[in-house]
């Protein structure tokens, strides 16, 4: 592991205006390495797609992001209210966002399965009550 | 032409090395070292942002001097919409352009016109789905520069079209050859520009290896003997064959209106351009089918070689446009093909870049986020570098020093004196 870089942010919960702070510092980073430009890209969607959902749900987290010369590995944790039905939420269009959240144009339903169509590999922890991990792997192809 | 032409540049008499260029440049292409600013050629985008905030004025736009349309045998004046913006109570066009003939042009020909055969091709192209959506505006040669070096995922998105002032520069030569039976190099064009990023896309342009454009005179430079020619004219000639679309170029918003649909977005001012591409690269701006984007604000009429408020001109292109027909310039057979770009936008990942080996560059990011930890985080700029990653970045490539930093430096005294202390 020693040679990957690692990168910590923390998500603060209750405003919209900063989720993407994460994904777009990994992206300045991720360019200045001269990364594959698809794979930079596909990291920064998911990325924003998760830090959106860690504000809406679950009252911020934390990310941890190791830059590999090949893949990124990101972990997203939260302290949220976990999530009830795993495959319900990975339906497009389902979503429990409030109606506040969703005037804003966001809870669409499409968080989950639009990061799992940037991702390579996705998985996800959660107890309800406790809260969720989501372990994230974009690897580059060239 | 393989060195880069920069059309922005520095006095180095009149700098004084302050911070006010380095903390406004939008791609960070300035360094102050040895008390004078330095302009990071590969960064620099042709902006003129240093140039409008620079209090000391000591940042400067290189721009062709009058006397070079008198190299060539017939003289054209192609001048930006941007101009008609400039002048109190004008209600008629054809006085600038009869000034601009008694300046010594042989010919004008607004690039308003070239404006409107662009408007007519993109509406076609887009009505064809021949391009990727979003599609993003190809006019402002900022933009495209930007997004050369910066937005390598969007590079696909730029309309392969030549700008307004290219077309013009070219339907007016093929009017003059036609005209005059001259020879091609016979004919001098030159365009009256706004910015200095268009007198830049001429010496080296983004889009073929050679401009049909000779030369950009800065609308500020001509503004003085163009006034007191229109103010002394005995009759004025009717020249101008520009519609309202043409004309509304000029503004931010002007262009997006002429596609004449709905899905559009127009954005002004560099900073608000970036927040646009960077939303855009991240997918997060959806049901939207052209985006227009101008490096100044309030579009060309914002360009730092203008010599009018741009809001004040913007009001007065809005009156200008009022009694126009639509459009008097449409695409005839062929035309299509001379509009289309001759060279592919190709992204130039050098810019940024720490090395072209991954596991170096990613050897200098880790010593950098290490460095980085160890600096104030003030972003003050007095080392010379605009913030204190920038600075973390600069001391990896070699190019500065720890000590440049002066919170470190006091460190540094401090621990030398403490030590000291406690030997004698």
């Amino acid at each position: 592991m020693s040679n990957a870089i690692h990168l910590h942010y923390e998500v603060s919960g209750d405003d919209f205006t900063r989720a993407g702070e994460a994904s777009g510092a990994v992206k300045k980073r991720l360019k200045s390495l001269g990364y594959n430009s698809d794979a930079i890209r596909r990291v920064a969607i998911a990325m924003y797609e998760a830090e959106i959902n860690m504000v809406i749900h679950a009252n911020g987290g934390f990310c941890d992001v190791d830059i590999y010369p090949d893949k990124v590995e990101i972990l997203l944790a939260d302290n949220g209210p976990g999530i009830a039905d795993v495959d319900k939420a990975m339906q497009e269009g389902y979503s429990t966002a409030p109606d506040n959240v969703r005037n804003l144009g966001f809870g669409a339903g499409m968080g989950l399965p639009n990061i799992k169509k940037y991702t390579d590999e996705m998985r996800i922890e959660t107890t309800l009550g406790v809260g969720t991990k989501l372990y994230l792997t974009v690897i580059v192809r060239e | 032409m393989n060195t880069y032409f920069h059309s922005v540049e520095l006095d180095a008499d009149k700098c004084c090395g302050c911070t006010n260029c380095l903390k406004r440049c939008p791609t960070e292409a300035i360094r102050v070292h040895d008390g004078k600013a330095r302009i990071l050629s590969e960064r620099c985008i042709d902006c003129g942002e240093c140039i409008r905030v620079c209090p000391h004025h000591a940042k400067k736009a290189v721009s062709s001097q009058f006397d070079e349309i008198n190299k060539f045998k017939y003289k054209i004046a192609i001048p930006a919409p941007a101009l008609f913006g400039q002048f109190n109570n004008l209600d008629n066009i054809d006085i600038v352009l009869t000034g601009l003939k008694k300046l010594g042009f042989n010919k004008v020909f607004e690039v308003s016109r070239g404006a409107e055969l662009i408007s007519e091709a993109t509406r076609s192209l887009v009505k064809e789905n021949k391009l990727k959506t979003p599609v993003i505006s190809s006019a402002c040669p900022a933009v495209v520069r930007l997004i050369k070096i910066r937005f390598p995922e969007l590079c696909d998105n730029v309309m392969p079209l030549i700008s307004p002032m290219e077309a013009s520069a070219k339907m007016a030569r093929r009017e003059a050859v036609k005209e005059t039976g001259l020879a091609d190099e016979d004919i001098g064009v030159f365009f009256i520009t706004p910015c200095p990023a268009k007198v830049t896309e001429v010496m080296s342009p983004n889009h073929a290896e050679k401009s049909a454009v000779n030369g950009a005179i800065a609308i500020s430079k001509i503004y003085p003997e163009l006034t007191h020619a229109m103010d002394h004219l005995t009759e004025v000639e009717p020249i101008a064959r520009s519609g309202l679309i043409g004309i509304g170029w000029a503004n931010s918003g002007g262009e997006s209106a002429a596609m004449l649909g709905e899905k559009y977005l127009a954005a002004d001012g560099i900073e608000n351009v970036i927040r646009v591409l960077e939303e855009l690269e991240d997918d997060h701006i959806r049901d939207v089918d052209f985006i227009e984007l101008n490096a100044c604000s309030g579009g060309c009429v914002g360009g730092v070689l203008t010599v009018e408020n741009p809001y004040v001109s913007q009001a007065r292109i809005h009156n200008l446009r009022k009694y126009m027909p639509v459009s008097m310039n449409h695409l005839e057979d062929g035309d299509m093909d001379v509009m289309m770009w001759e060279k592919e936008l190709e992204y130039n990942p050098d810019t940024f870049r720490l090395d072209k080996d991954i596991f170096k560059a990613m050897q200098m990011m880790s010593e950098m986020e290490q460095i980085y930890e160890g600096l104030p985080g003030l972003d003050c700029g007095s080392c010379g570098s605009p913030t204190c990653r920038a600075m973390a970045e600069d001391i990896v490539r070699g190019k500065a020093k720890e000590t440049e930093c002066i919170f470190k430096l006091k460190e540094k005294i401090q621990s030398v004196y403490d030590q000291l202390k406690n030997t004698i």
